[in-house]
């Protein structure tokens, strides 16, 4: 069998010399994309994780109070607003940047940064809020869970905000040079990502949380 | 809708403009006006106490954030089963099922745990209970 083998390899070998080293790298043609897309998919493992932790202590409130006495719907239903608003000002920066508009990019940008820090604002002021009333992450294992899940979604909200500011400054600075473009569409696809598991944290958590 | 972005010919260096798919503004908007509407009516149904059983509530708000996270992806993130040959759809695909047992499989398991775990009645002794002669598993 070894034998057959090394004997056709030799006689390929003889035919054409082997090329070791192609020309042109196989990879695919847009390869950026899909491995942001895999690291989106893990960090969507995280926050199962962190909705399963919710659903199985959500209930458990140690004789503190539930999430009916604490949330805040229309507090929550702004906050839905701010960041629903941001996902799609975001996508007016991606059709401005189609067209080649470094302003008009900027612009949204801008817009949708804004709209992102009045997301972080409102839910920064709520959680001061229920840490003020006495329900802080230490009251119960339904807080703790609530804390971690929305605290690791809003984290994610700040880095995705810093990131765009310093996209920002790369856009000013070099254009939309084919680099930011390619890091203008991971961040897009971020910021659309984190709205998903938005979709998720005020169905689940804040909804359902009421009834 | 939403076609892949053409590489020109044009320069070599098309070949590494990873821009992502081509977007146009009316896929925006009607993402944005379909999330809205499916945003505004779970809340409203929330907040004006429309359905009375618990039960129904949390399937019908479930199935309206999986319709608004299925807009999501197919508007705003540009899912379809080209992108990518395929690849992006088939790792969506594996993260769902994952997720699923992850999510229904915790519940399920920590939910029969908690019934097999806590009694519904304080627990007395079993001698307390029982006189000497009566068998301890006597009990109907």
């Amino acid at each position: 069998m070894s034998d057959i083998r090394l004997h056709t390899g030799a006689v390929a070998g003889a035919l054409a010399p082997r090329e070791y080293h192609l020309a042109h790298e196989p990879h695919p043609e847009n390869g950026t994309a899909l491995g942001f897309w895999l690291y989106l998919m893990s960090d969507c493992l995280i926050f199962a994780a962190l909705f399963a932790t919710y659903g199985v202590l959500g209930r458990s409130c140690a004789a503190g109070p539930t999430g009916a006495q604490l949330f805040d719907l229309p507090l929550v239903a702004l906050n839905t607003a701010f960041l629903l608003l941001s996902s799609i000002t975001f996508g007016f920066a991606m059709l401005r940047k189609q067209l080649g508009d470094v302003k008009g990019t900027l612009l949204w940008l801008a817009v949708t940064g804004l709209f992102g820090l009045c997301f972080l604002g409102l839910e920064l002021y709520e959680f001061a809020h229920l840490l003020h009333e006495g329900a802080g992450p230490q009251r119960s294992a339904f807080l703790s869970a609530f804390f971690t899940l929305v605290g690791t979604h809003g984290l994610h909200v700040t880095f995705g905000l810093i990131w765009l500011v310093v996209l920002m400054v790369q856009i000013g600075k070099h254009g939309l040079i084919p680099e930011n473009n390619r890091r203008l569409m991971c961040l897009s696809m971020f910021w659309h990502f984190l709205d998903v598991v938005w979709i998720g944290v005020f169905t689940f958590v804040y909804l359902m949380g009421v009834l | 809708m939403s076609a892949q972005h053409t590489h020109d010919a044009h320069g070599h260096d098309d070949h590494h403009d990873d821009s992502g798919p081509h977007s146009t503004f009316s896929g925006y908007m009607a993402g944005f006006v379909l999330s809205i509407i499916l945003t505004a009516i779970p809340f409203w149904l929330v907040m004006a106490k429309v359905i009375a059983d618990r039960n129904t509530a949390v399937l019908v708000l479930g199935g309206f954030a999986v319709i608004q996270i299925l807009v999501h992806m197919v508007f705003f993130l540009h899912m379809n089963g080209k992108v990518e040959g395929g690849w992006t759809l088939l790792s969506t695909i594996f993260t769902v099922v994952f997720v699923a047992i992850a999510i229904t499989g915790t519940l399920w398991v920590m939910f029969h745990m908690n019934a097999n775990m806590m009694p519904e009645h304080p627990q007395v002794p079993a001698s307390a209970q029982h006189g000497p002669g009566t068998p301890h598993n006597a009990a109907p």
